[in-house]
C-alpha cells in the first residue's frame, strides 16, 4: 500500500486500491461463508423441492410434495408438541430460577463469585456429557433411582417411562442451562441504576415491591432476551437427546431436529430431510421475528 | 464447598443496614437456597467421577457414596488406551483449526466493515449478520451432500470448514463492534507514518484487541470442542473421531458397563473443565457476551 493517505476513512484513498484492499480483507470470511454456510441453506431450499437419494443429481421435481409429506406426519407434530413441551417448561423453570438466583448473588455476597462458578459449569459441558451423566443418573438400576428400590419402592426407570422421558429431558436442560440464564440476569441487573431502590425504600416500598416494581419491570428485556435463549436451545436440542433417549421410548422424546435426523438423514431422503429442514428454519426465524418484535418494544 | 459457617462470621456488612437477627436469618435462608442448586448441579458430576471408580456390583447397591475400594484400573485402561488420546488429539486439532480461521477471516472481514468505506458494505454486512438466523439443521444435509462432492468427507478440514462458517457470523459482529471503538487518533498516526492498511491491521489492531480475540476463541473453541452433530454426519472412520463420536461409540459399545461409561464422561469432560477452571472470568463473560451481542 503506497497511497498516501492521511487517515482510515480520508476521502483521498484511490477507489482503485481500496476496492483491492477491500476484496483482499473481505474475501477469505466471504467465501467460507457463502461456500459452507448459505449455500448449503439455500441448497436445502431447493432440494426440499425433489424427491432424492443423494446420488446423482436431483431430477425427480414434487413440487411442495415433500412440505405436505412433512405436515401429515404425525411424527413430525409429536416432535413439534414435544419442542413446544420442552419450551413451556423451561420457560417456567430457567427464567424464574434464573431471576430468582441472580437477585441474590447480584448482591455481591461473600462467595457470589464461587456459586457463580458453580451454576456455570455444566453451561460448559457438552450436551452429550451432560445428557450421558444423567441417563446414567437415572438409570433403574445403578443410578441414583435405583436408591429407590431400596426403600421398598420399585425400581424406577424414568427414560423408559413415554410419559416421564420428556420432562427428564427438560430437567436436564434446565440443570445444563440455568447458570447461563443466571449470568444474563446479573448483567442485566447490574444496569439497573441504584438510586431507584435508594427512592423506593424512602418512600417505604419493602423488598417484594422492589422486586415487583423495579427489578422485574426494568428486566423485562432481559426476560425476553432469556427466553429467546431458551426458545432456541429447546428448538435445536438434538445431543442431549440422542445421549439420553435416541428419541424414545416410541418417539416420546423426538424434537423437530431428531425427526429430520432419524427420518431424513438415517434414512437419506434428502429431499424431505431439506424440507424438515426448511420447516425448522422457518419456525426459527418466526420466533426471532417475534423476540425481535418483543425487545424493540421494551429497548 | 462453601457452606454453611461464614453465615454468621461475615455479616458485618449487612449490620450496618438493618437489625442484626432479621439480617441473619435471611442470610442462612440465602446461602442455604444457594446451597441446594450447587449441591443439585454437583452431585451428579461428583456421582459421575467417583462411579469410574466403583466395581459395578458396587454402582448398583451404593450410586451416590464413596466406592466401598477404590477401583483405578478403570481410568486407567481407559488413560492407557491410544483410542483416547487420539480421540482428544482430534477434538483439539479442529477446534484449534477453527479457532485459528474463524479469527482470522473474521477479524479481517470486520476490519473491513469498521476502517474501510466501500459500496455495497452495509448489505455485505447485512448478509454476514443473516447467518446468525441459520440454524445448523437446516444446512446439514446439503452441507453433507457438498462434503462428499468437494472430496473432503471423512476430513478434518472438512469438518472445520463448515464450522469456521457457522462462526463467522458472530465473530465479524463482535469484532466489527470492538474496532469501532479503537481510539481514531491511532490510525491518523499510523496512516501519517506511512503505515499501509494490511500492516496496520496486523501490527497495529490485532494486538490491540486481545480481549476480543479471547472472547471469539472461546466461543468457538468451545462450540467445536462439544460439537457432535455435524462430525457425526461427516466422519466415518474411528480413527479421526473427535471424542463426542468416541464416547457415543464407546457407550454403545459398553452397553451398561456404568462404570467404565462413568470412567470415560469423566476424563472426557475434564479437559473442558480445566479451561473453564483456569480462565473462569473469561469463559463465562465470553460465552454470554457472545450470545447477547449478537
Amino acid at each position: 500500500m503506497k497511497t498516501a493517505v492521511t487517515g482510515p476513512l480520508a476521502p483521498g484513498i484511490p477507489q482503485r486500491s481500496t476496492a483491492a484492499l477491500v476484496t483482499l480483507f473481505l474475501c477469505p470470511g466471504l467465501l467460507i461463508y457463502t461456500v459452507f454456510m448459505v449455500w448449503p441453506v439455500a441448497q436445502a431450499a431447493m432440494f426440499s423441492f425433489f424427491d432424492w437419494n443423494g446420488f446423482g443429481w436431483p431430477t425427480d421435481f414434487t413440487g411442495f410434495r415433500n412440505f405436505v409429506s412433512v405436515l401429515n406426519d404425525p411424527l413430525f407434530w409429536k416432535a413439534f408438541g414435544n419442542n413446544l413441551y420442552l419450551i413451556v417448561f423451561m420457560m417456567a423453570t430457567v427464567v424464574p430460577v434464573a431471576l430468582g438466583l441472580s437477585v441474590v448473588i447480584a448482591r455481591r455476597i461473600p462467595f457470589a463469585i464461587t456459586f457463580r462458578l458453580i451454576f456455570f459449569l455444566p453451561y460448559v459441558l457438552a450436551d452429550l456429557t451432560a445428557g450421558l451423566i444423567w441417563r446414567y443418573l437415572l438409570d433403574g438400576d445403578y443410578g441414583m433411582l435405583s436408591e429407590i428400590s431400596l426403600f421398598g419402592l420399585d425400581e424406577a426407570y424414568v427414560l423408559a417411562n413415554p410419559q416421564l422421558a420428556l420432562t427428564a429431558v427438560a430437567v436436564v436442560m434446565v440443570w445444563k442451562s440455568f447458570g447461563f440464564h443466571l449470568i444474563l440476569f446479573v448483567a442485566g441487573l447490574q444496569q439497573i441504576d441504584h438510586s431507584l431502590y435508594e427512592a423506593a425504600e424512602i418512600d417505604g416500598a419493602g423488598p417484594f415491591q422492589k422486586l415487583t416494581r423495579i427489578t422485574i419491570p426494568l428486566l423485562a428485556p432481559t426476560i425476553a432476551l432469556s427466553g429467546f435463549f431458551v426458545v432456541i436451545s429447546s428448538i435445536q436440542a438434538f445431543d442431549m437427546i440422542m445421549a439420553m433417549t435416541t428419541g424414545g421410548p416410541s418417539r416420546s422424546t423426538s424434537t423437530m431436529v431428531h425427526y429430520l435426523y432419524a427420518d431424513g438423514i438415517a434414512s437419506m431422503r434428502i429431499g424431505f430431510g431439506s424440507a424438515i429442514g426448511v420447516v425448522i428454519f422457518f419456525i426459527t426465524l418466526a420466533f426471532s421475528a417475534t423476540y425481535r418484535k418483543l425487545s424493540g418494544r421494551y429497548a | 464447598m462453601p457452606e454453611g459457617n461464614p453465615i454468621t462470621v461475615r455479616d458485618s456488612a449487612a449490620a450496618g443496614r438493618a437489625p442484626g437477627r432479621r439480617v441473619d436469618v435471611g442470610r442462612v435462608l440465602v446461602y442455604a437456597v444457594l446451597s441446594v442448586f450447587a449441591l443439585v448441579v454437583l452431585v451428579p458430576l461428583v456421582a459421575t467421577v467417583l462411579g469410574g471408580f466403583k466395581t459395578l456390583g458396587d454402582l448398583r447397591v451404593n450410586p451416590l457414596g464413596l466406592p466401598s475400594t477404590w477401583v483405578w484400573s478403570n481410568y486407567g485402561d481407559i488413560l492407557l488406551s491410544a483410542d483416547y488420546w487420539v480421540m482428544l488429539r482430534n477434538s483439539l486439532v479442529v477446534a484449534f483449526l477453527a479457532v485459528v480461521f474463524t479469527i482470522l477471516v473474521a477479524s479481517m472481514a470486520a476490519f473491513a466493515f469498521s476502517q474501510l468505506r466501500f459500496f455495497g458494505s452495509k448489505f455485505l454486512l447485512g448478509y454476514v449478520v443473516m447467518g446468525l438466523m441459520f440454524p445448523t439443521a437446516t444446512a446439514i444435509l446439503p452441507l453433507f451432500i457438498l462434503i462428499r462432492d468437494l472430496g473432503l468427507m471423512d476430513s478434518h478440514i472438512g469438518l472445520v470448514l463448515p464450522k469456521v462458517a457457522g462462526g463467522i457470523s458472530v465473530a465479524v459482529v463482535l469484532f466489527a463492534n470492538y474496532f469501532r471503538n479503537l481510539p481514531g487518533e491511532l490510525f491518523d498516526a499510523a496512516f501519517v507514518d506511512g503505515c499501509g492498511y494490511f500492516r496496520f491491521y496486523w501490527e497495529i489492531v490485532l494486538p490491540l484487541s486481545g480481549p476480543i480475540i479471547a472472547t471469539v476463541a472461546i466461543i468457538n473453541f468451545v462450540a467445536s470442542w462439544n460439537t457432535y452433530f455435524l462430525p457425526m454426519v461427516l466422519l466415518s472412520t474411528p480413527e479421526l473421531f473427535t471424542w463426542p463420536l468416541g464416547l457415543m461409540d464407546y457407550t454403545d459399545e459398553r452397553g451398561s458397563d456404568w462404570q467404565m461409561i462413568c470412567a470415560f464422561v469423566t476424563l472426557t469432560m475434564l479437559p473442558m473443565i480445566v479451561v473453564f477452571l483456569a480462565a473462569q472470568r473469561h469463559v463465562i463473560s465470553g460465552l454470554t457476551s457472545g450470545a447477547v451481542k449478537s
